[in-house]
């Protein structure tokens, strides 16, 4: 896919990491990088290990073994809140919306690290919390526009179709303005144009913000399409690493995802 | 017809943001409040106000309370009188025991005092959720109850346990009529509600929900469980004892340890329930609700014992009262689990429409 | 070490009682998913109903099995009213709804039976057991011992149900999933029948046996909250847990109550096994036999 932006140097990398629960080996001495402005996509047949990675990135859970260098410093038990302030932002492979909440609310919750009223400031409201409210909410009206769904976004989150939940997800995650957004599946469960509008939206993030994309899509025409480059992962441990191109024709991927016996 | 929004619109986030956008609700609103503060002590007779109006601000405060933490946090908590209780004692010691202390900054460090408590008792939430958090919060009810009881230094070593509310006086008037206690609860009452209300459409109402809704996602966000569950306790008590100090100042005027029982516990959290989970309005349609139903119970009773000449066994009418309460949670979980505030909601919905049917 | 041995024996059979009640509760909880806050009210309402009929002239012989009949109308129109319209509702909508069911049965059992303390009589005396006394010098009492070996019975009796029959299974595939387990097949609401009707016979035999001991008043609708320590401690979904759970807090709050009592001046029954189940939950939130929660993200 070819576009204007630069594609700058490794900002993330992995190395060895192995994760399990218990006796099950989620992953296994796993190794790839990230390069900055990347579109990089994570596949493989389903309990491959892809969600499991995505966790480890984020900080959800911590690999037993291996190291995570993200921006030069090495981090192996980075937990989910220093990942977000460090500018990691995620959507969740079964939606994860505040479900109570509209959907203005629910993009507002991306906008919390960059608050800094505390709860008596709110109590008062008068003053420095309503500016800084009415601020965000400029930026989240911005994301709202982006997205083109400005006609729900007052309507209560769970009352929404799976398709625009998931695009609400998406602003969420954007609202936090994020270096690097992890996106679990983003287009699962869309129709074609569904898709395509979802396209559309990380391709912009990615081109006009320059946001780095890890993401995880089981639609290889998408992942062929829009991506850099591929990591493959099959049974907790990788088996290609590369431009779509040379994925597509490894034979240990075509093997996995046709079901040769290993 | 009436209730039209049109031609209202909105050119700023402020005014998107206001609390009561349709304009109609500002002058509602406005006429509530002009009634409340001014016709109401004017006209109202004593025993409404010391028996129905004072006891429904003070149960809808506490209901408050217990909204921020059980509604909006999504923390169960079932120590509601405990809270109330530590306001109630703390306000007496602190009254009795520093001299020249204005009864406000009593309330006031009252309620901290109540907030310290939630924030320890706060903490097994960290680890425990629903009801087992709910079977926890009984600890905290029995056991504060119980310290109240058996150390005598906070009832001052009286023999019946039984304290004496000091007289409420700010700067040398004494409120000791019904319709100046009234309206010292009121303002207390309305300042406190307003300030939940900002805080719960702000930042720190998203993150609560945020929490209650799906807690390890809001931690990838980064609300921190930590600060966001103990907050809501620490607010949450606060409104309690505030509402106890209140309670023990304002309406009863004696109270003991015992009287801040589970029963008291339960019964706030009906009004939170019925009056609607996570809706400032809630607490206090729910509060006037539970207030209201014995009073209109027993007139009920009444009418049909001299009115129709039933016969009817004494205490009927409470335990009509606890099989009306059970019906009416069971009725409104079932039919609409937001409670009275939702169907207030689809009424004014309905309103808008009006005459027209859609 | 007698005066222990004797606190503690006398402890452990009290706590049985709270077993029987916490029976109930897991009974219900594990068919149906639904944590039935209301099972205090209906030992109470069973009680009361056995009792009253007794009063009115009828033998207890005959007053038991018409109160379970009436259990049985009472399961009945607990799933037709409250439990069908709320399939598949949140497990907090369920248990506030119980909350709502217990006021009713109180209040129900109140109007019809009014509000005074009535005595059971069940010819099994509260008095030592001779053979004790004389051999070991230890006061245990005779009812205690009866009650533990109904106990006993009724929980082996439970847990062979639960794991051998057909409708024990399904009883499980219920609690699991209430619309995976109507997919299948399960008869949903003959189900919750069934369970409602067995946890209101255990509700039944805990009345008569508690209301023998205390009298028959509406205090004993707060027993229901002294069972949530034992369901902590033995789990929600365990039937040897309820009894275990049950021992360890009848055991735990007499010692208390007997041994640190004096030191803080009495009363620590009413707080102490709510405190120990919170201890407990911050180093092991299911419980100890317990199913662990396993959440996926």
């Amino acid at each position: 896919m070819e576009t204007g932006r630069k594609i700058g140097g490794v900002i993330l990398s992995f190395e060895n990491i192995s994760l399990s629960f218990g006796g099950v080996k989620a992953l296994t001495n796993i190794g790839f990088d990230v390069r900055e402005h990347e579109i990089r996509a994570i596949i493989g047949p389903n309990g491959a290990g892809k969600s499991s990675m995505l966790n480890v990135i984020n900080g959800v859970y911590h690999p037993q073994e291996g190291e995570i260098i993200f921006r030069g410093k090495h981090r192996r038990g980075m937990n989910t809140y220093e990942s977000a302030k460090s500018g990691i932002a995620r959507t969740f492979q079964n939606i994860a919306l505040f479900k109570g909440m509209s959907v203005l609310d629910n993009i507002m919750t991306g906008r919390n690290l960059k608050m800094r009223s505390n709860f008596l400031l709110d109590a008062i409201y008068l003053g420095p919390a309503k500016r800084e409210e009415i601020e965000h909410r400029k930026k989240v009206e911005e994301i709202i526009d982006f997205l083109e769904i400005q006609h729900i976004r007052k309507t209560p989150v769970g009352r929404l179709a799976y398709g625009l939940q998931k695009r609400v997800e998406l602003g969420r995650a954007l609202a936090a303005e994020p270096s690097i957004l992890l996106l679990d599946e983003p287009m699962a469960g869309m129709n074609v144009e569904e898709k395509q509008d979802m396209c559309r939206f990380i391709l912009d993030v990615n081109d006009q913000l320059g946001t780095t994309i890890v993401l995880i899509e089981h639609d290889m025409g998408v992942v062929m399409d829009i991506s850099d480059r591929v990591v493959v992962l099959d049974y907790g441990k990788k088996i290609g690493d590369g431009t779509p191109d040379e994925v597509r024709s490894n034979p240990d991927v075509i093997n996995a995802y046709l079901g040769v016996a290993h | 017809m009436f209730y039209r929004e049109a031609g209202q619109f909105k050119a700023t986030y402020a005014a998107d943001n206001q609390i009561f956008p349709i304009r109609q609700d500002r002058i509602g609103m406005a006429m509530i409040l002009l009634v409340a503060f001014l016709a109401v002590p004017l006209f109202a007779s004593p025993y409404y106000l010391s028996a129905i109006l004072i006891p429904f601000l003070i149960f809808a405060l506490a209901a408050l309370g217990l909204n921020i933490l059980t509604g909006y946090a999504g923390q169960l908590s079932l120590g509601t009188a405990a809270f109330m209780a530590v306001g109630a004692f703390a306000s007496y010691n602190f009254m009795l025991r520093v001299e020249g202390m204005p009864i406000l900054v009593a309330f006031a460090l009252s309620g901290l005092c109540a907030a310290a408590v939630g924030i320890l008792f706060g903490l097994p939430s960290l680890r425990i959720r629903g009801f087992y958090l709910a079977a926890s919060t009984l600890a905290t009810q029995f056991f504060i109850v119980w310290c109240l009881t058996k150390i005598g230094w906070f009832t001052n070593y009286s023999s019946s346990g039984v304290i004496t509310a000091q007289p409420i006086e700010i700067l040398g008037y004494t409120f000791h009529t019904p319709a100046s206690k009234y309206l010292f609860v009121l303002v207390v009452v309305s300042v406190m509600a307003l300030l939940a209300k900002n805080m719960v459409r702000s930042n720190t109402g998203r993150s609560w929900m945020a929490i209650r809704d799906m807690d390890m996602a809001a931690e990838v966000i980064g609300f921190r469980q930590v600060h966001t569950k103990l907050l809501a306790f620490a607010v949450s008590s606060f409104y309690c004892g505030v509402a106890g100090a209140l309670y023990a100042y304002a309406y009863l005027g004696t109270v003991e340890p015992e009287g801040f029982s589970i029963e008291l516990s339960f019964r706030i959290l009906f009004m939170v329930i019925i009056g609607g989970i996570g809706s400032v309005l809630g607490s206090f349609l729910g509060s006037a609700f539970i207030v209201l139903l014995p009073t209109a119970l027993n007139v009920l009773f009444h009418f049909l014992e001299t009115g129709l000449g039933l016969d009817l066994p004494s205490g009927i009418s409470s335990s009509v009262e606890l099989m009306v309460f059970g019906i009416l949670i069971i009725f409104f979980l079932i039919v609409e689990p937001h409670g009275l505030a939702r169907l207030w909601q689809i009424g004014k919905e309905k309103l808008r429409l009006w005459p027209f049917p859609h | 070490m007698q005066f222990f041995l004797e606190v503690l024996l006398g402890g452990l059979l009290s706590g049985i009682m709270y077993s029987l009640v916490a029976l109930g509760f897991v009974l219900i909880y594990k068919a149906s998913g639904v944590f039935n806050f209301a099972q205090g009210a209906m030992v109470f309402f069973a009680a009361l109903t056995a009792v009253g009929l007794h009063d009115m002239g009828l033998s207890l012989w005959l007053a038991v099995p018409l109160t379970m009949v009436v259990m049985i109308v009472l399961a009945f129109a607990i799933e037709k009213v409250v439990l069908r319209p709320l399939v598949n509702q949140p497990e907090i909508t369920l248990f506030m709804v119980t909350i709502g069911l217990t006021f009713f049965i109180e209040g129900l059992a109140q109007a019809i039976w009014g509000a005074s303390v009535r005595r059971l009589e069940l010819g099994i005396e509260d008095v030592p057991l001779e053979f004790l006394l004389e051999h070991a010098g230890m006061a245990i009492s005779q009812f205690d011992l009866v009650a533990a070996g109904i106990a006993f019975v009724l929980v082996a009796a439970l847990a062979i149900f639960f794991s051998k029959t057909k409708v024990g299974r399904a009883l499980r595939a219920v609690a699991d999933d209430h619309q995976a387990a109507l997919s299948i097949g399960i008869p949903l609401q003959q189900i919750w029948v069934i369970v409602w009707g067995v946890a209101g016979f255990v509700a039944l035999v805990a009345g008569l046996l508690w209301g023998a001991r205390n009298g028959v008043q509406f205090a004993l609708t707060f027993v229901a909250l002294k069972a949530l320590p034992v369901l902590i401690l033995g789990g929600f979904t365990s039937v040897p847990g309820a009894i275990v759970g049950g021992l360890i807090i009848g055991a735990s709050e007499k010692l208390a109550e007997v041994f640190l009592g004096p030191y803080v001046g009495g009363g620590i029954e009413g707080w102490f096994p709510y405190v120990l189940a919170l201890l407990f939950l911050l180093v092991r939130p299911e419980g100890l036999f317990g199913e662990k929660i396993i959440r996926r993200i």
